[in-house]
């Protein structure tokens, strides 16, 4: 299996994010002009200077036609990308091949989404017509799964498990609570997030990410251009995608404890970038807190802590913000918000201002101010356990 | 000889206390218990059920009938065959002919009486989902159950209970009537009916004795049932059954009067129990009277019922309350979670995949074993393309390898167990449990499969499988 990498060989120059929240009076493509151009600001590029574009939305708009209506580009390719909620890191990741491949010279990815539009309590999916069979469960019962099989496997009593759970919403709370672009910006209290109403399983409101509106965007060009744009390029030193069997629901061997799709897409990651020990030499990791037990689960999957342990590791801080490995500085998708095209750029956004120490100090990074460490990871993930797709990157603010 | 092959029936898990009428609405109810339908069941699927249960009681493989027929007074579907949902869910080969007869509680008769006058092995099964107002007497003694009969000769499997032959009486008159549409029927005063009733009665009766040469002093337990309480209450004297004739219990006070259903199950409460060489006199009170003589022969000592009526009694739920119940019967319309409206399912797809939707068939990859639910082409261990065949998964048991209680799912009664269900031999399903209160649900636990109907979008009915805690 060849999966060769384009390590140093693609830079960011340039991003844009807009405030996640319930954006009533925006619509989408107020959101995407919002986010392009504060993307063309950053890069210091006009729209006209952009030769591609990859446009990523679950739902909210069909064909890249959607893009440059509102942006009126003038007849520049422009691709719509979907793969459930790692479609805005799908857009990134096809941006950079093209760009890499020499066929363009500048590109952008973007991705948006507007789910406060329908009125639905959680997330709704556009069913395709089928033979009625389908499991009916929603995304917070099918993640919930995970939680007492982890627990029975690693030997964790209910409670503790609930405990551990509700410290990683309490980070992403406290973490969000410093960052001006989340949609919630309070702190929340372990004992409000361990007592509120349960959704699914042992799954309470404050387990579950925000539905949200929001855009955001970057600005490719190959390496050895960076330098008309910018000195302070991000360097992408991997791209992962793996895109599973979806053999959980139907194979007995799946345990529910992990994420194979992520397991197999972090190795591939860290093969083509170089990384030998990410707990190490990661700064910090952007990754899928769709719900609090996925958060746990990654942990391990990405290799930032031992099978069975991460739930002590959760429990010690060692993921907090002044933690060893910040794990979600920005809020994550608990408390930025999850637009689900756009959630992977964001994530790649967080990854650009610390790594580039242009994070508000107070979550800017200690370990990349004063230790030294330059890359980070994003993770995004789609679908459920057992039968998901599963994106990563590897960022740095060097080459080499 | 001619007569019951095999039986098999099937009384819903949950009961009312018709005490909680009395006490919601200081009218209406009794005591006792009433057998409710759950919100996912319905005249179909409990078919299915008590067509399984008869499958299921054949100690080798059951004979396959060559026709089928569904009786109902409350057919979830018009102008399209019931009987073929059973039909699929039994899995029956395509020459075998299933057709409705539907209407009333008598459509039953009709059933029996041309499965009694074939030639060829014929599955009969009957049932009714029945309440009635609130405070009426229809809501609080009608309850909910369904049985199969497979009717054949000697040729087909030993024949358990012989017919001996009967008699009918028809008049018009008008005692109970229900619109299409209607929620519960209406009733003329009883004391009218009665009036007509009994002589008819009488007559069928006469007639029946008469025919068959059987003498009223030879019958050794008599079933009377009927929609008219009052009326059944005088038949076995109108009847001239004998004092000292055993009245079979007609299951009033845990089930109720089962409509469609009745005759036959409490024929086949009787069947659970009976001995070798017993005449078995069956009264039947709908729009007319209906009479019918069974003999049951040395075969019946073998067969032994997948589930007796009196174990499924004994295993019921009478914790529901009669919120639920109204809820369930459309009486309470309650307010949903803000989730879309669900899909009804597509004509195309369920018909390509009948053998999974209705038949609960997966797929074995031959190469490496590996059983797949839904069936697939490509196997998840090995890669092996279209070397599969279909197995049969619904009488197979299972564990609950994990769940969760999903308190945001659009459900017709939330919150909705999810489950991972790990069958024995092999094979994986994500599952909806149901029949079950939530803090029942325990990693380990053994579960089998069901057939409901999931729900109703665009008067599309939605039928599959759930799973149900072995009880």
């Amino acid at each position: 299996m060849a999966s060769r990498g384009i390590k140093d060989q693609v830079v960011i120059i340039g991003m844009g994010c807009t405030k996640f929240g319930e954006h009533w009076d925006k619509s989408v493509d107020d959101m995407l002009i919002e986010a392009a151009h504060a993307a063309y600001e950053s890069a210091g590029v006009q729209q006209d200077d952009v030769d591609a574009f990859w446009f990523g939305t679950l739902g909210s708009a069909v064909s890249g036609l959607a893009l440059s209506r509102a942006l009126k580009i003038d007849y520049k390719p422009v691709t719509r990308v979907e793969n459930m909620c790692a479609t805005g890191s799908e857009a990134f990741r096809n941006a950079a091949y093209a760009v890499a491949s020499g066929a363009f010279d500048v590109v952008m990815a973007i991705g948006v989404e507007k789910l406060k539009d329908n009125g639905m309590s959680g997330l709704v999916g556009a069913p395709l017509p089928d033979d009625g069979t389908k499991s009916q469960l929603t995304a917070p019962a099918s993640f919930s799964l995970l939680a007492p099989a982890y627990a029975d496997k690693y030997g964790v009593d209910r409670a503790e498990m609930k405990e551990v759970m509700a410290r990683i919403a309490w980070k992403n709370h406290y973490n969000g609570a410093r960052n001006p672009r989340a949609q919630f910006q309070k702190e929340v209290s372990m004992e409000k997030i361990t007592n509120a109403p349960l959704i699914a399983g042992d799954l309470g409101i404050y387990d579950c990410s925000g539905v949200s509106d929001g855009s955001a965007a970057a600005i490719l060009c190959r390496a050895e251009d960076a330098h008309k744009y910018t000195d302070n390029p991000l360097y992408v030193k991997a791209l992962s995608f793996t895109a599973g069997p979806a053999a959980g629901p139907i194979d007995p061997d799946y345990d529910y404890t992990t994420f194979h799709e992520v397991a197999a897409c972090a190795a591939d990651a860290y093969a083509q970038a170089g990384v030998t020990n990410p707990r190490a030499e990661i700064a910090m990791a952007e990754v899928h807190d769709c719900f609090t037990p996925t958060e746990l689960v990654l942990m391990e999957d990405l290799g930032f802590a031992e099978r069975g342990m991460g739930w002590k590791e959760v429990l010690a801080g060692t993921f907090d913000l002044d933690g060893e490995l910040p794990v979600n500085p920005d809020g994550g998708l608990k408390s930025f918000g999850h637009p689900i095209g756009a959630s992977g750029l964001r994530m790649l956004f967080e990854c650009w201002l610390q790594l580039r120490q242009e994070a508000p100090a107070d979550r800017q990074i200690k370990s990349v101010t004063e230790g030294g460490k330059t890359l980070g990871m994003t993770h995004n993930l789609g679908g459920a356990p057992g039968e998901c797709v599963s994106f990563a990157s590897i960022v740095g603010s060097q080459p080499g | 000889m001619r007569g019951i092959v095999g039986y098999g029936a099937y009384v819903p898990y949950y009961r009312l206390q018709r005490s909680a009428i009395g006490a919601a609405l200081g009218a209406g109810g009794g005591s006792g218990t009433r057998a409710v339908a759950a919100y996912d069941e319905d005249a179909t699927s409990m078919s299915v059920e008590a067509a399984r249960s008869l499958i299921r009681s054949f100690g080798r493989s059951a004979p396959t009938p060559d026709a089928l027929y569904f009786a109902s007074a409350t057919p979830p579907y018009l102008d399209k065959t019931n009987a073929n949902a059973i039909h699929a869910a039994l899995s029956l080969p395509s020459g075998v002919f299933s057709a409705d007869m539907v209407g009333s509680a008598r459509s039953t008769t009709a059933a029996l009486t041309a499965a009694l006058n074939d030639q060829r092995p014929v599955m009969i099964t009957a049932s009714d989902v029945r309440s009635g107002r609130p405070s009426s007497a229809d809501e609080a003694n009608m309850g909910d159950a369904a049985v199969a009969l497979l009717i054949g000769s000697d040729v087909d499997g030993p024949v358990i209970a012989e017919w001996l032959g009967g008699a009918s009486a028809t008049g018009e008159f008008l005692d109970r009537w229900r619109q299409p549409g209607w929620d519960y029927s209406r009733v003329w005063e009883e004391r009218f009916g009665e009036s007509i009733y009994l002589p008819l009665v009488t007559e069928a009766a006469t007639a029946a004795f008469k025919e068959t040469e059987i003498s009223a002093g030879s019958v050794d337990a008599a079933v009377v049932t009927g929609m008219h309480a009052r009326a059944v209450r005088g038949a076995a004297r109108a009847a001239g059954i004998g004092d000292d004739t055993p009245i079979a219990d007609d299951l009033s006070t845990e089930v109720g009067t089962t409509g469609s259903s009745h005759s036959l199950l409490v024929l086949a409460s009787v069947l659970d129990k009976a001995e070798p060489g017993q005449i078995i006199m069956v009264v039947n009170l709908v729009d007319g009277c209906d009479v019918n003589f069974f003999r049951t022969t040395d075969a019946i000592a073998d067969y032994a019922p997948h589930k007796t009526i009196e174990s499924q009694i004994a295993n019921g739920n009478d914790s529901l309350t009669y919120q639920t119940f109204l809820t369930w019967r459309g009486f309470l319309d309650r307010e949903p979670p803000r989730r879309p409206d669900p899909a009804p399912p597509a004509a195309p797809p369920s018909s390509r995949m009948v053998k999974w939707k209705y038949g609960f068939h997966g797929s074995r990859d031959r190469e490496s074993g590996a059983i797949h639910l839904p069936p697939q082409r490509v196997s998840v261990k090995g890669g092996n393309v279209d070397d599969m065949e279909l197995v049969p998964m619904a009488d197979v048991e299972a564990k609950v390898t994990t769940f969760t209680i999903d308190r945001l799912a659009y459900s017709l009664s939330p919150p909705t167990v999810g489950v991972i269900i790990d069958f024995d031999g092999g094979g994986r399903f994500k599952a909806e449990l149901t029949d079950v209160e939530p803090d029942e649900v325990q990693v380990g636990m053994r579960v089998q499969m069901t057939f409901r109907r999931l729900m109703t979008a665009d008067g599309v009915h939605n039928y599959f499988w759930k799973a149900i805690p072995v009880r």
